[in-house]
């Protein structure tokens, strides 16, 4: 069904500089998936306070919402999700078998990490509207 | 990087459901984002809104299957994120099983919500 790939000690921090393009997206995506899920499960428990009542979501989300911290976070939430998105395309695009020279695969990896960064810098005042 | 680098087997059931998956959260996850951080600032979101959104079918139906790509994206790409690190025997089958089970609670909480903002909950 699925298979492993020897990548060595991704920990090693020291091997950070010998890194390619290849192994920074490898990289990326697996880290943005992880805390796209870890958010799923987050997400679902704070909406799950809808089941207490309209009152409760409310006063929730609404206390969340007030905290600066949470805001900035959202940002971060967003940025992940927009390179996880990004990327996948990409990825979706090279099991089509679309662009999927070395060059190209390289190039794609590097637009999906500019355009995440530039809807990411556009949308901070969107999410981060609101009183402290 | 011209070489195949993906953690599935090309072929296998699991690898075409993670693609299909992917392929629809493309769109959802982005629609998500845009409707409730864009069109309506988080902010701003109210039990009321939500219940509005929620009381429409296509939107409703969206969701839940927005919610059953995503977990099963999600937990399906851990499993195989432990199997790209060589994680195998007994403890990918607990694996495997913690992460079903926690899968499906997730799905049916989330299912719990959305019957919720449409007083079925």
């Amino acid at each position: 069904m699925s298979q492993s790939y020897d990548r060595g000690l991704v920990e090693d921090f020291g091997r950070w500089r010998e890194f390619s393009a290849g192994m920074w997206a490898w990289l990326f995506h697996k880290f943005t998936g992880w805390v796209l899920i870890g958010y799923l499960f987050t997400h679902i428990a704070v909406l799950s306070s809808a089941l207490n009542g309209a009152a409760t979501y409310n006063s929730t989300l609404h206390g969340l919402e007030g905290l600066l911290v949470v805001r900035i976070l959202e940002v971060g939430l967003l940025a992940v999700a927009v390179f996880h998105i990004l990327n996948g395309v990409r990825l979706l695009f090279v099991d089509l078998g679309v662009g999927i020279g070395l060059e190209t695969q390289e190039k794609s990896f590097y637009a999906s990490l500019i355009l995440t960064g530039l809807i990411v810098v556009a949308s901070v005042p969107v999410f981060l509207e609101g009183g402290l | 990087m011209a070489e195949r680098y993906s953690s599935f087997r090309a072929g296998s059931t699991r690898w075409f459901l993670q693609r299909i998956t992917a392929a629809f959260l493309v769109v959802t996850l982005a629609f998500h984002f845009y409707l409730v951080h864009f069109l309506h600032p988080a902010p701003q979101i109210t039990f009321a809104g939500s219940a509005g959104r929620f009381s429409v079918p296509a939107y409703f139906v969206t969701m839940v299957l927005f919610l059953a790509a995503a977990t099963f994206h999600g937990v399906n790409g851990v499993y195989n994120a432990l199997v790209n690190q060589g994680v195998e025997g007994t403890p990918l089958r607990a694996a495997k099983w913690v992460l079903g089970v926690a899968g499906v609670l997730l799905f049916v909480q989330g299912v719990r919500v959305a019957l919720a903002f449409v007083g079925g909950a």
